[in-house]
């Protein structure tokens, strides 16, 4: 399946990624509402970014089987499904199920490939894995 | 759809139907809640006043509240005017924090013949609520099985007569969901209240609270479990509940600050996905993680309370159960749980009994389970305990008291109070599992010696002594019961704050309202009488207060955040007491802390009291406890632990037991501890409130604000 990869070292931090998911899904720039965060690393310098790496370990704690795979290996929540929980937000490895306040559901990437096609140093990018 | 469905189906006769429009959710309440009583098939809607939520809250309040103004002081548990009331409360019903989908089961005890409130999980609560009944409130009785269903979705009660067999509690859920969901996925949406035919041969009846499990494809339950509300259901004709709503979302409870039930809610997820593998593993073994460590600390209880381990317990271990249950499932009993602990073992096949050859979902064994229907009869077999488990739960007999009652029936045999004649051929010894199965599908079937023992602890003392001239003195020493309740599955012998943390308990000995055996015997950390009294003041309070809202305790101290043995109290969990007061504001939109939580729970806790009162209990006579429960009873016993007690002859009592028999040792030590728990009764009494008698003093009364002129009236006359 093709999931956005990441090269940490070529992030500058510009957030035109985090711009780009949120204003496409969300009709508004505010990076709370991106499925692909950036952030300074608080243990080195550089940058971390945080996005869905399609592991589907949210797919087995949904109560309600709101959450599934699609055919292309992409994990996906059905929208009219979720109840709301919060549960796969809570048991995320890569902490990439985000939620925000004014939603009443998770949200996550679904690999469209839009930021990475605005990123300015491919430090985000398109990659095929098993 | 299979033909007996579709016979279900067709055989509907509606016998009364009232339409009415769900009311919005605001702010956890839906501000009405549903009267039917089914003697003359009424069907109406009551107003939620202010008073209520002021002074009740929800769930066990509200259940209180109803109770009390539908009886007179000499209402029997079996008397039409008895109610049911099932209410949830106002946190009950979110999907963000973990545990947060219970109701509250309030009625007049068959066992008690007082009041009782059991906890309970399933769909049933929220479903109710979000159908527009913050309460539901059943009166009467019905001259033949009916069903009441509500179907939120349009806004109907209907009272029904439906041709099914009501006995086995896992069937009737199985075949009303399927009854009543236009596909697999919609069964999600539908709850079933039950009972089995045990309930109506025995006082221990259950209630199952059913809830969909779309993965294993099945109707599971979780269970009212104590004090008989399913015998009151079952007396009621009443087959079933069942409830409809198809409309779930994160937002049906309309909090006033979703957002940070959210965030509460992903922070304590976090922490369970982050240390419950290391702490209790509630995801892995559920409540059956308590096994290995109540053994190794001397506190299972082993044939009927007598000892607290046993060299054959590993083979009822943790892990042994673990190993069992089907592993990585969201195991929730409500939509959200993240603690997960409702396990469940799969595709066994059932050796006995109705169902003898048939593969099931057996819910558990739970902790109390294992204990109950295993060491506590001295049974270690784990296909007996599971087989055993099952049944009691589709017959409809709380597990708690059943294991209990027949550990109590094994002592008397063995010590030929009651013989083979009297139990119709079983050889009742402790350990005989094939013994104690005939005698769960006695009580099933409602025949042979299980209709003694079906009858509780405290009418076998009856019969025993009136019929076989046992000793009064002796069964009432070894009767592990207190108020008619049975006692849960917890040794207190050992820790005095448990002592009263079980017979100065509301309902009889049940440990949700009090269980300090840890924080007192192994932690030491309640030394004085003056902290124990703190203890038997702030826990009850504490955990009286899940009651009110539609909480489950477990996510309170079954999982413990980082940092918390550096705080304070590490006891309280105090970050955890947070979130609950945190929860509370931002569903209500009120604004409480740590103080007035204590106090919500402060007035119904005293409430009750009272109300026991007037039904004339709620004094101090009626927390004494069995001496079972205090100190070591027989030779045996006393000689089990003989190091621990001569140590405490020697250093506490003041006696030197060299040169003593045992027989002596042990009437000094009942003495002490008898004195103590006397002594203890005082202090709490103080700190709580009461007069010596244990009644709650009118100035404190007026204080809390439930100086109602009925109250008042009750605590005069007995003062």
């Amino acid at each position: 399946m093709k999931i956005v990869g990441v090269n940490e070292a070529l992030c500058t931090l510009c957030g035109a990624c985090e711009t780009t998911c949120s204003t496409f899904y969300f009709k508004e720039d505010n990076r709370l509402k991106s499925a692909i965060q950036v952030h300074e690393s608080d243990h080195e310098a550089g940058a971390v970014i945080k996005v869905c790496n399609q592991c589907g370990k949210c797919i087995e704690v949904c109560p309600v089987e709101a959450i599934s795979r699609s055919k292309k290996g992409i994990v996906l929540i059905n929208k009219k499904t979720c109840v709301g929980c919060f549960n796969c937000v809570g048991v995320c490895p890569t902490e990439t199920m985000y939620w925000h306040e004014d939603l009443v559901i998770p949200f996550k990437c679904i690999a469209c490939a839009r930021c990475t096609k605005e990123c300015p140093t491919e430090a985000i990018f398109m990659t095929e894995v098993e | 759809m299979n033909k007996s469905i579709e016979k279900m189906r067709a055989s509907r006769k509606v016998l009364a139907r009232y339409e009415y429009e769900p009311a919005a959710i605001d702010k956890g309440y839906s501000g009405k809640t549903l009267y039917i009583d089914i003697s003359n098939q009424t069907i109406k809607a009551k107003d939620v006043t202010n008073q209520m939520k002021d002074i009740f809250i929800g769930g066990k309040g509200f259940g209180l509240w109803y109770l009390w103004n539908a009886i007179k002081p000499e209402t029997k548990w079996n008397d039409p005017e008895n109610e049911i009331v099932i209410s949830s409360g106002p946190i009950g019903g979110i999907t963000q924090y973990p545990g947060s989908g219970k109701s509250l089961v309030v009625t007049l005890s068959p066992l008690t013949n007082s009041l009782m409130d059991s906890n309970v999980g399933g769909f049933f609560g929220p479903y109710l609520k979000f159908s527009g009944w913050d309460a539901l409130e059943i009166q009467g009785k019905a001259e033949k099985d009916v069903v009441i269903l509500i179907d939120g979705d349009n806004g109907a009660v209907t009272i029904e007569e439906i041709d099914f067999q009501p006995g086995a509690s896992h069937l009737i859920s199985e075949q009303l969901t399927e009854m009543l969901a236009d596909n697999e996925k919609d069964k999600m949406h539908v709850s079933i209240v039950s009972s089995g035919s045990g309930a109506e041969h025995t006082n221990v009846g259950i209630l199952n609270f059913s809830f969909y499990d779309l993965r294993r494809k099945a109707a599971r339950m979780k269970q009212a479990g104590r004090g008989g509300t399913g015998t009151v259901f079952r007396d009621k004709k009443i087959a079933a509940l069942a409830v409809k709503y198809s409309s779930l979302t994160g937002r049906s409870n309309n909090p006033a600050d979703p957002a940070k039930i959210s965030k509460t809610g992903v922070k304590i997820t976090r922490e369970i996905n982050k240390f419950d593998n290391e702490q209790f593993r509630m995801r892995q073994i559920g409540t059956a993680n308590l096994m290995t460590p109540m053994n190794d600390y001397d506190l299972l209880p082993v044939n009927n309370f007598k000892y607290g381990s046993h060299i054959d317990a590993v083979k009822l271990s943790s892990d042994v159960l673990r190993d069992r249950f089907t592993q990585n499932m969201p195991d929730g009993c409500w939509i959200g749980c993240s603690l997960s602990c409702c396990k469940a073992v799969d595709n066994f096949e059932l050796k006995s009994g109705p169902f003898k050859g048939n593969k099931v979902i057996v819910d558990g064994p739970e902790y109390e389970n294992a204990a109950g229907l295993g060491s506590n009869c001295g049974i270690f077999d784990p296909d007996y305990v599971i087989e055993a488990n099952f049944y009691c739960d589709t017959y409809g007999l709380d597990t708690i008291s059943t294991g209990t009652m027949i550990a109590f029936a094994m002592e008397c045999y063995e010590n030929n109070i009651i013989n083979k004649k009297i139990t119709g051929g079983l050889e009742l010894n402790f350990g005989n599992a094939e013994a104690a199965m005939e005698l769960i599908h006695q009580m099933g079937r409602g025949d042979g010696f299980g209709l003694i023992v079906g009858q509780g602890v405290r009418r076998m003392k009856q019969i025993f002594a009136e019929k076989y001239s046992a000793d009064p003195s002796f069964l009432q020493d070894i009767g592990m019961e207190n108020k008619g309740l049975e006692y849960s599955q917890y040794q207190a012998k050992e820790s005095l704050a448990q002592q009263g943390g079980y017979a100065m308990t509301n309902k009889g000995p049940q440990h949700d309202e009090a269980w300090l055996i840890f924080m007192d015997m192994v932690n030491n950390q309640l030394p004085t009488f003056e902290k124990k009294a703190e203890a038997l003041h702030y826990f009850p309070m504490f955990r009286t207060w899940f009651g009110l809202q539609g909480l489950c305790k477990l996510p309170w101290n079954d999982i413990v955040p980082e940092g918390n043995a550096q705080t304070d109290s590490p006891e309280k969990i105090p970050e955890h007491v947070q979130n609950y007061v945190d929860l509370f504001n931002a569903v209500t939109g009120r604004n409480i802390d740590k103080e007035e939580m204590i106090r919500q729970s402060e007035r119904v806790y005293n409430f009750q009291r009272i109300f026991n009162l007037r039904l004339g209990f709620g004094t101090r006579e009626h927390d004494a406890a069995p001496y079972r429960a205090l100190g070591p009873v027989t030779v045996e016993e006393y000689e089990s632990r003989a190091e621990r007690y001569d140590k405490q002859l020697k250093e506490d009592v003041g006696i030197d037991p060299a040169g003593l028999s045992t027989e002596e040792k042990i009437k000094a030590m009942r003495k002490y501890r008898e004195e103590r728990y006397e002594t203890l009764l005082d202090v709490v009494y103080e700190r709580r409130g009461w007069t010596k008698n244990g009644i709650p003093k009118p100035e404190f009364v007026k204080e809390l604000g439930i100086d109602f002129p009925e109250v008042m009236e009750v605590i005069n006359k007995n003062l």
